[in-house]
């Protein structure tokens, strides 16, 4: 009896498995959704080079660890986070959004538009205070006009008398 | 002992370039032109002495002296000479008397050029070029020394120049590492120059740019040389960077052209400030403003140049303490540092003779465009110049490694290479002084309607992505703009002198080959856009299995995979893996398409080589993934479509004839009127005859 009992269970297991991995197998996960994942992820060995892309066997056996993750149910953060976990923030393309990684994503806004102020104040000063010498600066820069402008000017002079 | 004597020439050009430096520095001090003709000779003297240790190098590289430790790394028995050759800039210690070498080339070319006229730039500009090149020459001579071979002691294999011990014995490698699989391209033997080039000649504007300083001589002059060297060094940059990106879409097999890496930004630095440099130098000479942003471009390129080597080469990329380990890195920085420091003190000190000759009156005036512009390739290389830092600042502050990719760069500077497309379309109208917006509307809107047709017009048969209309839109935009200045041009001329169209254009060209180079600079790229935006928003991929005769879809393409073998090649010592696929559109048969890796036995490395299919529609792109060895019945293909990707290298080849074409060396205006005054006494003379 208890021999039978611990047949069937053998049987059992052994079925729940097949069945379990023929599920699995019912939805291998293609290539494409593997890359799809790899695309976003760098190895922490092959610089600058998405695991997607990377031909190292060290990045072929990632590739295949995404593939065995996502056939487990795992989603996309999740399989992202595991590798985060495992080998540290380098593997994702970009700084996740935390603490001193906020630099990278403030501080060139942040003097791209100073030099746009810098450029815009400066511009009014010169403006302004060419309106208040504008005979002045006219005088100057008819008096030394660059040769080349000759050129140009005579080339607008013309395209003004044809209309 | 033929190392010793190559390394003996670097050391002996090491000391004359001191040498000459030190004496330009007191000829000029003292006002003595014996001692600055002598500071020349010496400056001319060491391009003979850098080019005969280079000869010395080749020939090791060629005949096999893998007891040379750079030797052994490069090359190997069964690469072909050519590469052998062009191993010399294919590691670390070759490719910094590569560097040394070019700047002895540029700086000889400065020196033998006649200098009546700029008799008093002259030592400056060879103490600038002595220091820098007494620097290079001196990482190889201390730190990178590329004559260093291998020595036994006691059993163990020491590299070093000379014998560490008086029974050392140099001992021999077999066979040598063989030159990374992925520089054995014709596209990586002329790359490299290309970018060395154009790195080293940015040294010259910037060697003019301090001796204006220095001499207080800041009138137009040295910006008129410093022009003329900067927009080649910008022609070779450029060049450079387009050999990389075809290189890289040829051989690195991720079907993409860019990948922002760290190494792709450190020279694509320099080109955004000597692209800022080259146009805000025309406010400058057209209007005598801007002289201290010039030079503080002029100042920050050659920084950039430096650094960009440094990055490259002082291996802080992949770790900071991989720099603090490498003599060559604090050696870098420091120097960075020091000439930064150095000439910014030196505008400083100058500030008041740079003041500008006039003002700025307008802000849609064409002086005001450009500062827009120079803002934007400035914003552009904030971004790039950060998320380079940012790794290591992370790594050195906080301790975590991070990666800063393309997504990143991407994001940041979209909108920045959209404002640049869309000021291509508006500056070329807006005049020099004053623009207001009816004049500037006036001239654009026939352009514009033009535009928003194509954009309606691809909305209905090509895709209704907004952020592709979009980059469409400004690319129609600034193309319709430009092509309607040279028709502006031509029929104001045709009317004026009475030729015929073709006649009218091409001298109208000739007139002014600088600004009509710059516009076929900015039809192509406008024509680069086009290619940008079809990968980057539409390009498509797919991977998967294929058992023979199995077929795989993308967009309207089908591949079919009939058969692969793999061979080896002793001669090569190569190992090649080959596929067969045929491709088909709509079921129409269109060509057969071959994949390939090839494996180095001598470096253990893999070369994948896609097979590709170009149209100017797009690119069908196939690359071989991995193969079942045994039965050879499957084999993985990963495909990617990239469409309009051609019009990217279409565009790179206009790019370059545009900047040869304004580059092209314009007959001095001064010579000019010398000769037809002689050829007019002449004249006079015959007639008197």
């Amino acid at each position: 009896m208890k021999k039978l009992f611990l047949t069937l269970t053998f049987i059992l297991l052994l079925s729940a498995l097949f069945a379990g991995s023929a599920l699995a197998q019912d939805k291998v996960p293609t290539d494409d959704e593997v890359n799809a994942i790899a695309k976003q992820l760098y190895c922490p060995v092959c610089e600058n080079t998405p695991l997607d892309v990377c031909p190292t066997e060290a990045c072929r056996q990632w590739r295949e660890l995404i593939r065995t993750q996502l056939s487990q149910g795992m989603t996309e953060d999740q399989i992202k986070q595991y590798f985060v976990d495992n080998y540290g923030a380098r593997v994702l393309a970009e700084p996740p959004r935390t603490g001193l990684n906020w630099l990278i994503y403030i501080l060139p806004p942040v003097i791209i538009l100073a030099g746009a102020f810098i450029l815009f104040r400066s511009f009014r000063e010169w403006t302004g205070r060419s309106k208040a010498s504008s005979v002045l600066s006219a005088e100057r820069s008819a008096a030394t006009p660059p040769a080349e402008d000759d050129y140009v000017a005579r080339l607008e002079e013309e395209l003004k008398n044809r209309k | 002992m033929l190392a010793e004597f190559g390394y003996g020439v670097l050391v002996v050009s090491f000391i004359v370039a001191i040498y000459s430096g030190v004496t330009a520095v007191y000829g000029a001090q003292k006002k003595s032109a014996a001692l600055v003709e002598s500071a020349r000779r010496a400056m001319l003297l060491t391009f003979p002495l850098i080019s005969l240790s280079a000869a010395v190098l080749i020939y090791l590289l060629i005949n096999n002296h893998f007891e040379v430790a750079f030797v052994y790394e490069v090359t190997s028995r069964s690469m072909p000479t050519y590469l052998k050759v062009t191993a010399w800039w294919g590691g670390q210690a070759g490719s910094l008397v590569f560097w040394s070498w070019l700047l002895a080339v540029f700086t000889s070319a400065v020196t033998l050029r006649k200098w009546d006229r700029d008799i008093e730039f002259l030592p400056w500009v060879i103490v600038v070029s002595a220091i820098t090149l007494t620097f290079f020459l001196g990482m190889t001579v201390f730190f990178e020394n590329p004559f260093a071979r291998f020595w036994l002691v006691n059993g163990n294999v020491e590299p070093g120049m000379f014998a560490p011990i008086a029974n050392a014995t140099l001992f021999t490698p077999q066979d040598g590492q063989g030159l990374n699989p992925l520089l054995r391209h014709p596209g990586m033997v002329i790359h490299p120059p290309m970018l060395y080039l154009g790195f080293v000649s940015f040294v010259i504007p910037y060697a003019f740019a301090m001796a204006a300083l220095i001499t207080g001589r800041t009138d137009d002059r040295w910006i008129r040389i410093t022009r003329r060297w900067a927009l080649w060094a910008w022609l070779f940059l450029s060049f450079g960077l387009v050999l990389g990106g075809r290189w890289a879409y040829d051989v690195l097999g991720w079907g993409g052209y860019w990948g922002w890496d760290p190494v792709e930004i450190a020279a694509f630095m320099p080109w955004l400030t000597g692209t800022a440099f080259l146009h805000s130098v025309m406010i400058q000479e057209k209007r005598g403003l801007l002289k201290h942003w010039n030079m503080i471009l002029v100042i920050l390129t050659y920084a950039l140049v430096i650094f960009g080597t440094f990055l490259t080469r002082s291996g802080v990329l992949s770790s900071v303490h991989a720099f603090a380990n490498s003599p060559i890195g604090p050696f870098f920085m420091g120097y960075v540092t020091l000439t930064l420091v150095v000439s910014v003190a030196l505008v400083i000190w100058r500030w008041p003779i740079l003041r500008s000759e006039t003002e700025m009156k307008s802000m849609l005036s064409r002086e005001a465009l450009f500062l827009l512009n120079n803002l934007l390739f400035m914003s552009i290389l904030v971004v790039c110049f950060w998320g380079v830092i940012f790794p290591l600042v992370s790594e050195l502050f906080t301790g975590q490694k991070v990666t800063v990719g393309p997504p990143f760069y991407e994001r940041a500077t979209a909108p920045l290479f959209s404002a640049l497309l869309f000021l291509m379309a508006v500056a070329p109208l807006s005049a020099w002084g004053h623009s207001t917006v009816q004049t500037l509307g006036r001239a654009i809107w026939k352009s514009v309607i033009a535009a928003l047709v194509v954009v309606v017009t691809l909305f209905f048969t090509y895709t209704q992505n907004i952020g592709a209309l979009i980059g469409f839109f400004l690319v129609a935009l600034a193309l319709f703009t430009t092509l309607r200045e040279f028709w502006r041009g031509a029929r104001a001329r045709q009317k004026a002198q009475d030729e015929n169209f073709f006649t009218a254009i091409s001298r109208l060209m000739g007139r002014n080959r600088r600004r009509y180079g710059g516009y076929i600079i900015h039809i192509s790229m406008a024509l680069m856009a086009i290619g940008i935006l079809g990968i980057e928003i539409f390009q498509v991929e797919t991977q998967g299995l294929l058992l023979q005769g199995e077929q795989l879809n993308i967009a309207e393409y089908t591949i079919q995979y009939r058969e692969l073998a793999s061979w080896d090649s002793q001669s090569e010592g190569v190992n090649h893996t080959r596929a067969v696929l045929d491709v088909y559109e709509n079921g129409i048969f269109l060509g057969q398409l071959n994949p390939r890796i090839d494996y180095y036995f001598d470096s253990q490395q893999n070369m994948t080589t896609p097979g590709q299919r170009s149209t100017l529609r797009d690119d069908l792109y196939v690359l071989l993934v991995d193969w079942q060895p045994v039965s050879s019945a499957g084999a993985t293909f990963k495909v990617f479509v990239n469409p309009l990707v051609n019009w990217l290298w279409l565009g790179s080849l206009l790019f370059l004839i545009g900047i040869i074409f304004a580059a092209w060396p314009d007959r001095d205006p001064a010579e000019e009127t010398a000769r037809r005054n002689v050829i007019r006494s002449n004249q006079q003379t015959s007639a008197a005859d």
